[in-house]
């Protein structure tokens, strides 16, 4: 039964950090109906952009919380600046394009971002210090739920809240709703489609670059390639979920992390990646639309 | 041609100025530190931060005047304005008297090149044309039929590893692998493509994706099957009737082995483009409804592009293991797929002369320019998104095939 309530919540864990990427896979579909591949490197810049603040500013001896909430400051600030410059160099050149032109951009980009880390920094796993302090009080439950577990848990719960506030009520947030809903229609009405396109971008990436940061503490250690296998199952999540639809990215993930979590605790540990493949492989075939998703017809 | 009018104002000049300060801004904690965990030690690297600047600050400027460029040349309406095609590399092709002697040359330094050159030249040779028989291979799926394909080397893997474990169990021969292989891989390519082509564009493009992974996996897995990531190790040789031959006798037979097969692509790809199923592809790329309504099997159609193109990375996939007669796993990664998306995205989607100069130019330039070996996954990711946004349609554009009916000319380029 413990081992049952470990493997849950390590499944919860996983399943949290897959939604703060998620996320931004799913807004930035519902926005522009790209499958932007390299919001992975995205996440991966955040964690790396961490873990250099971390290392420069561990230099003046900071408090750990100091540290833990400016490291997260750069992350935020630099994942967002990444994203930013990504939609602006590669994808809004490519509007009106045919649909594979921007797609196989985004391949380029996560490439170049990928050996961009690789080759300014190092190709080799890299320990990342533990930024998110241990709590006296859960001591009892070690063995069952970690500090970072609960840390993780709740900051994600947090920053859906803020999120679905910010998209509901913020005038950004009804722009970009009515950007996803008709893009001709909100330019006609005086939104500027491509600011809120670009508020996308900048609000996926500090969603991805918090994820990026949580998960490296977690862990304990990165490299320049986490971005990719993290990017495909968080998009596998967003697809699980509904492509484009929100809640149904943070209900996709928490399935897949659960799924995974299981999977690896009871059948084994050497198929993790291809328990998620092959649920993405599954679900597009069986229901393309996913969960919370609305099945749309082509009208021509 | 006069030049247009292009000049620089201070305005662009400032704006270049705050490209280049973004660039450095980003670029910062990345290229200016460089962190050392296990000593807790921060190298500081200024000077980066220098090269960053000035060379965003050229790039911006050369991209505001290309900008300029473009603009005045579409406001000019004039014969440069002509449709695809038509650009100078093909102006050149189709010119009287240069693409034979062009055509000779190319041939004649192909069929003396093991002669000329080392064995260790030869096997560059070898590996190049290998990554040109992928390249025409994707090129059907991705280039002609318009379904991108990111798994593509699974069913390289498929053909390889169809003949290291063929020969290793049943002792079968290279040659009757090839066969065997192209086959195995093109089922694989029909049983992949049944359920997922039915989806769009780029579903289907995450769904290879995750094929191809899904295979990597299972190769590196499981162990009683493929022995796992260490490999197959001592793959024979292709024979040559049972005669015994050297080291560097091999890599010459198999340099010509690879240059005829190559030939025989070109032949069938060719002939393919031109065939009946070959326009319902073009068609297919331009638009799936358009093209179900003239009466055409979309699924069929895809099917066949997708087994097709199987079929091709299969034999490459036989090949491979034949010529470094060791392979496992690590040889089959997603960059692969990668490696050969950016041959057929630069050598310009359909067109087969484009495609081979490609995978020309992206394997043996970093082989000859070692210093420059370390950048090239970045170079290709460059390429990637440049061609994009600069060339969609590859450095050399295919050419459509005009039919002449009664005296008049239709083409097919969309109006």
């Amino acid at each position: 039964m413990e081992y049952f309530v470990e493997l849950f919540f390590s499944g919860l864990t996983r399943g949290a950090i897959y939604a703060l990427i998620a996320l931004g896979y799913t807004m930035v579909y519902g926005i522009i109906g790209l499958i932007n591949f390299a919001h992975g490197e995205i996440y991966m810049i955040g964690a790396f952009t961490a873990l250099i603040a971390a290392t420069v500013l561990s230099l003046f001896n900071l408090p750990l919380p100091a540290l833990l909430f400016l490291s997260l400051a750069a992350a935020v600030i630099w994942a967002s600046a990444y994203g930013y410059t990504i939609e602006r160099v590669a994808y809004r050149p490519l509007r009106g394009a045919p649909r594979l032109s921007p797609l196989i951009s985004a391949i380029g980009m996560s490439i170049f971002l990928q050996n961009y880390v690789l080759l300014a920094q190092t190709p080799d796993f890299i320990p990342f210090p533990a930024l998110i302090p241990e709590f006296a009080a859960l001591e009892p439950y070690a063995g069952v739920v970690g500090s970072s577990d609960l840390v993780i848990l709740l900051s994600t719960a947090l920053i859906m809240l803020l999120l679905s506030l910010f998209i509901k009520f913020t005038r950004t947030g009804k722009a970009m709703r009515a950007t996803a809903q008709d893009r001709t229609m909100a330019a006609l009405v005086g939104i500027n489609v491509n600011r809120i396109i670009a508020a996308t971008f900048v609000v996926g990436s500090a969603l991805a670059a918090v994820g990026g940061l949580l998960i490296a503490s977690h862990v304990g250690q990165i490299n320049c390639f986490i971005g990719f296998i993290a990017g495909i199952k968080a998009f596998t999540a967003a697809v699980l979920g509904g492509i484009g639809s929100i809640p149904g990215a943070v209900l996709g993930s928490l399935i897949l992390g659960l799924t995974e979590s299981f999977a690896t605790g009871y059948v084994s540990s050497d198929y993790e990646d291809v328990f998620a493949f092959s649920l993405l492989v599954l679900i597009l075939i069986f229901r393309p639309a996913g969960l919370l998703g609305k099945t749309s017809t082509e009208k021509v | 041609m006069a030049a247009p009018n292009v000049r620089l104002t201070w305005g662009d000049t400032g704006r270049a100025l705050l490209t280049s300060l973004w660039f450095v801004f980003l670029t910062f904690p990345f290229l200016a530190v460089k962190i050392n965990p296990a000593e807790q030690t921060v190298l500081w690297r200024w000077p980066n931060l220098i090269h960053v600047a000035v060379t965003t600050f050229l790039l911006s400027l050369a991209a505001c005047l290309y900008r300029q460029y473009r603009e005045a040349r579409l406001d000019r309406k004039t014969e440069d304005d002509l449709p695809v095609g038509h650009n100078p590399l093909h102006l050149l092709w189709t010119r009287p008297g240069v693409r034979l002697p062009l055509l000779a040359g190319a041939s004649a330094i192909a069929l003396v090149f093991p002669l000329l050159f080392s064995t260790y030249q030869t096997n560059i040779m070898i590996t190049a044309l290998l990554y040109v028989m992928l390249g025409l291979g994707l090129n059907i799926v991705v280039g002609v039929a318009g379904l991108l394909d990111l798994g593509y080397v699974a069913f390289y893997a498929v053909g390889a590893y169809s003949y290291a474990l063929l020969n290793l169990h049943f002792g079968i021969g290279f040659w009757t692998a090839l066969p065997l292989g192209a086959l195995l891989a093109a089922l694989f390519g029909i049983l992949l493509g049944f359920p997922v082509l039915r989806l769009r564009g780029d579903y289907l493009a995450i769904v290879t994706l995750g094929f191809g992974e899904i295979i990597r996996l299972i190769l590196e897995n499981w162990n009683d099957f493929s022995h796992g990531p260490s490999g197959i190790a001592n793959i024979p040789r292709p024979g040559f009737f049972g005669l015994d031959l050297s080291l560097e006798g091999s890599i010459t037979y198999l340099y010509y082995l690879m240059l005829g097969l190559v030939l025989f692509t070109v032949f069938v790809v060719n002939r393919l483009q031109n065939s009946r199923i070959g326009r319902a592809w073009f068609a297919l790329r331009e638009d799936e409804i358009a093209c179900q309504a003239m009466g055409i099997d979309k699924t069929r159609t895809k099917l066949t592009a997708f087994a097709l193109g199987a079929t091709w990375a299969g034999m490459a996939g036989v090949i491979f293991a034949a010529k470094t007669t060791f392979i496992n796993p690590a040889s089959f990664t997603f960059l692969e797929s990668a490696i050969i998306l950016c041959i057929v995205v630069l050598g310009g989607m359909g067109s087969i002369i484009g495609v081979i100069l490609a995978a020309l130019l992206l394997i043996l330039l970093p082989e000859y320019l070692r210093p420059l070996a370390d950048y090239r996954m970045l170079a290709f990711g460059t390429v990637l998104v440049a061609m994009m946004v600069f060339r969609p349609r590859g450095l050399i554009s295919p050419v459509r095939r005009t039919y002449t009916v009664r005296g008049r000319t239709i083409s097919d380029e969309p109006a």
